[in-house]
């Protein structure tokens, strides 16, 4: 097999030339750069997957914005992280993921501790532009240790990638289309009743929001646990 | 025939409309309050895990999220099969009597003593808080202080003074910090001192009142409330007893399991609101009232030195009777204002609530659970039904306010026909329809777990049920 040559390649992010290596996204340069650019389903360790597309760019001379989670650097590329239509755009799709589910964050049990509440302070998005649509997912309560509602999902897959890629179990993965989608265990068995499942937790750990969560569990254990699992993906992601 | 319409009915939580019909020789038939809002919590709830009940039905209501929380979390130690420890509960307990400190405070000065102040009679533009801080500001400065105590307590023991967060199933997540229990000792003689004064102001005034006292819903009615074991003032746990207007006692303690053996809930065309009876004398004959007055009625006493003494005074009023007259529920409140304050005090220095115990923990044991506690405004009951999991497959909830249901309307129809006159219809006359409703402290929001729709009024009707004038109040 013939390996790719890394090569170092120069381009413009927000005016500012910037370096990196031919295999590096957009996002994994900006961030080098302490370029801030908004994410949600990235998580550092993990595959990126570009489905949330919050960390949508535009690149000079392309029709469309691009996520930089998923788009690998070309040389002489001038980048924009943010403009008013880039802005609005992520206002938007935050808006839709809010309005597909029901985010109820009073009763929530990651309610101060969720990356989709705090997305929308960053981003100042104070109602959705977008009407709700109410729909409504039964929650798997079936798990011994674990809660998974889907009803709090906002299909980042992050979850998903965990377990395959870290756990190696593969027992999570995303079943039905569009805004039907939702995660399932093995082939849509009940949690408990999963026979890849090694009830390790990472994908609880992992989650955003409050669709999989820890059973009887203080807010300071959930903070501590969701260390653990940076951690290891830091470890992880060294031994490679 | 005419019908006459208050709407809104001010100076209550939520909003609600009565009408008056007048008949064919132009006196008053008939009197009712319909509740016009309508939300359906016990259905969205269905399919929630149960661990999520106390803060979804806390959003019942602000004024008294902690009863739900409280009637909640009991409900789920009943699923999980576990008795929370001391600490939990007497934190709990602190926290249930904090609210009814500031609840109580709420209906007597921030919305009722304007009747009280100025009168039944008095103009409409005055009877109202901001009134009484031009004319008497230390009096609306107390009121204010009382209520701001009883929130502070909540916030200091449960995380929050609006829909607290502390309260969960098997006990509670916070513990009592030595310095929180400290500070709100020191705090507890100011706040009584505002409470025996509110208590001395009522008592000089109210013999200005005569003509309300005795056609303020002043009826023979059973009553129902919790007590404990020695028949005691309680509103955490304990057991449901039922007495008659005579005093008897129809059932001396009910497990609030088996509530349902005892009280059915008859359906009204005209009201959100649902009409709870007494099971074993049909509808509507069984009629009951709950609340302060039913809990001062029912108790034999209160269990704490200061509010004993005045009990004595409360009770003298019946003659040997339970008290029939609503408008001293205002009264009844005032004493458990006191009561809650001593008791907080109890309990504040009762070495086990410093325990750093505060949570049992368990998994679903059993498929229903039923939770039950006083609420400011009566007896609260949450009863769910869940799968193995925990899933909430069904949920009955019987609000404080829904069971004085029946009784409110007797009372409508009995101020109406004391007051109104319908060849001269005074603005003071339709106050009283509204302020024996006032009387009860209802809430609402919470009693038709319903959708906010912000419109009440009195209607007035003929005999052909038209109405021919409306009295809007927007």
């Amino acid at each position: 097999m013939i390996k790719q040559k890394v090569r170092v390649k120069s381009f413009k992010i927000n005016d500012i030339t910037v370096t990196g290596r031919s295999d590096q996204t957009l996002l994994e340069v900006a961030k080098e750069h302490n370029i801030f650019i908004p994410t949600l389903c990235y998580l550092e360790g993990l595959s990126c997957v570009g489905s949330c597309r919050l960390c949508l760019v535009e690149i000079k001379g392309a029709h469309e914005l691009v996520p930089a989670c998923t788009s690998k650097i070309k040389e002489d590329m001038e980048v924009i992280t943010t403009s008013e239509k880039i802005d609005s755009h992520r206002k938007m799709i935050l808006s839709m993921i809010f309005s597909e589910r029901s985010h109820t964050c009073s009763v929530c049990e990651a309610n101060g501790d969720c990356e989709l509440q705090n997305k929308s302070v960053e981003l100042q998005l104070d109602h959705s532009l977008v009407p709700y649509i109410d729909s409504r997912f039964a929650i798997d309560a079936s798990h011994k240790n674990f809660v998974h509602d889907p009803n709090r999902c906002i299909l980042c897959s992050r979850c998903v990638r965990v377990c395959s890629e870290i756990e190696g179990a593969n027992a999570i993965n995303i079943a039905g289309r569009g805004i039907n989608s939702q995660i399932i265990h093995d082939m849509d068995d009940p949690w408990i009743d999963s026979q890849s499942c090694t009830s390790c937790g990472k994908c609880v750990y992992v989650c955003p929001t409050g669709a999989l969560y820890e059973k009887e569990i203080s807010k300071e254990d959930v903070i501590t646990k969701r260390e653990i699992i940076h951690n290891l993906l830091k470890s992880r992601a060294e031994n490679e | 025939m005419k019908t006459i319409i208050i709407d809104p009915v001010t100076r209550i939580e939520g909003h609600a409309k009565i009408t008056i019909d007048l008949n064919e020789d132009g006196s008053v038939e008939d009197a009712r309050l319909h509740v016009t809002q309508y939300r359906g919590f016990e259905k969205f709830c269905e399919g929630k895990i149960y661990t999520d009940m106390p803060a979804l039905t806390a959003r019942t209501c602000g004024i008294c999220p902690v009863s739900h929380v409280i009637s909640s979390s009991k409900a789920c130690d009943t699923l999980l099969s576990v008795t929370p420890p001391k600490a939990a509960i007497n934190i709990r307990k602190i926290v249930n009597l904090a609210q009814i400190i500031q609840s109580h405070t709420l209906n007597f000065y921030h919305l009722s003593s304007p009747d009280f102040v100025y009168g039944f009679d008095a103009p409409k533009e005055d009877r109202n808080i901001f009134k009484l801080m031009q004319t008497h500001p230390k009096m609306a400065k107390d009121g204010i202080e009382l209520r701001a105590f009883g929130q502070k307590i909540i916030e200091s023991l449960a995380g929050k003074r609006i829909h607290p967060t502390g309260i969960i199933p098997g006990g509670v997540s916070n513990i009592l910090e030595i310095e929180v229990k400290e500070k709100l000792l020191q705090e507890i003689p100011r706040a009584m001192k505002i409470a025996q004064n509110t208590l001395k102001y009522f008592k000089e005034n109210l013999h200005k009142f005569q003509k309300e006292i005795d056609s303020f819903a002043s009826f023979s009615s059973l009553f129902m409330a919790i007590v404990g074991e020695d028949g005691s003032l309680e509103h955490y746990d304990g057991v449901l007893r039922f007495i008659d207007s005579e005093g008897n006692v129809l059932n001396e303690a009910i497990d609030p399991q088996n509530y349902k053996e005892f009280i059915g809930e008859a359906v009204e065309d005209d009201s959100y609101l649902k009409s709870p009876y007494y099971k074993p004398l049909g509808y509507p004959q069984g009629m009951y009232r709950v609340g302060a007055l039913a809990r001062l009625n029912v108790a034999t006493k209160c269990g704490t030195p200061l509010a004993d003494e005045e009990l004595k005074n409360f009770k003298a009023l019946g003659r040997g009777k339970p008290v029939q007259n609503s408008f001293y529920y205002h009264y009844a409140r005032i004493i458990e204002i006191i009561y809650g304050l001593e008791k907080i005090e109890q309990l504040l220095r009762d070495e086990d609530t410093l325990s750093e115990n505060i949570v049992a923990r368990g998994k679903i044991n059993v498929s229903r659970g039923v939770g039950c506690s006083e609420a400011p405004r009566g007896t609260l009951f949450h009863d769910y039904q869940v799968d193995s999991n925990g899933i909430i497959e069904k949920v009955n909830l019987i609000i404080a306010t829904g069971n004085n249901n029946l009784a409110m309307n007797a009372g409508v129809k009995q101020v109406a026909k004391a007051f109104i006159d319908p060849a001269n219809i005074t603005d003071g006359a339709l106050n009283r329809v509204e302020a024996v409703i006032r009387c009860f402290d209802p809430c609402l929001s919470c009693s038709t777990h319903a959708l906010g729709i912000v419109s009440s009024q009195i209607e007035l009707r003929d005999h052909h049920k038209k109405i021919i004038k409306i009295f809007a109040r927007n």
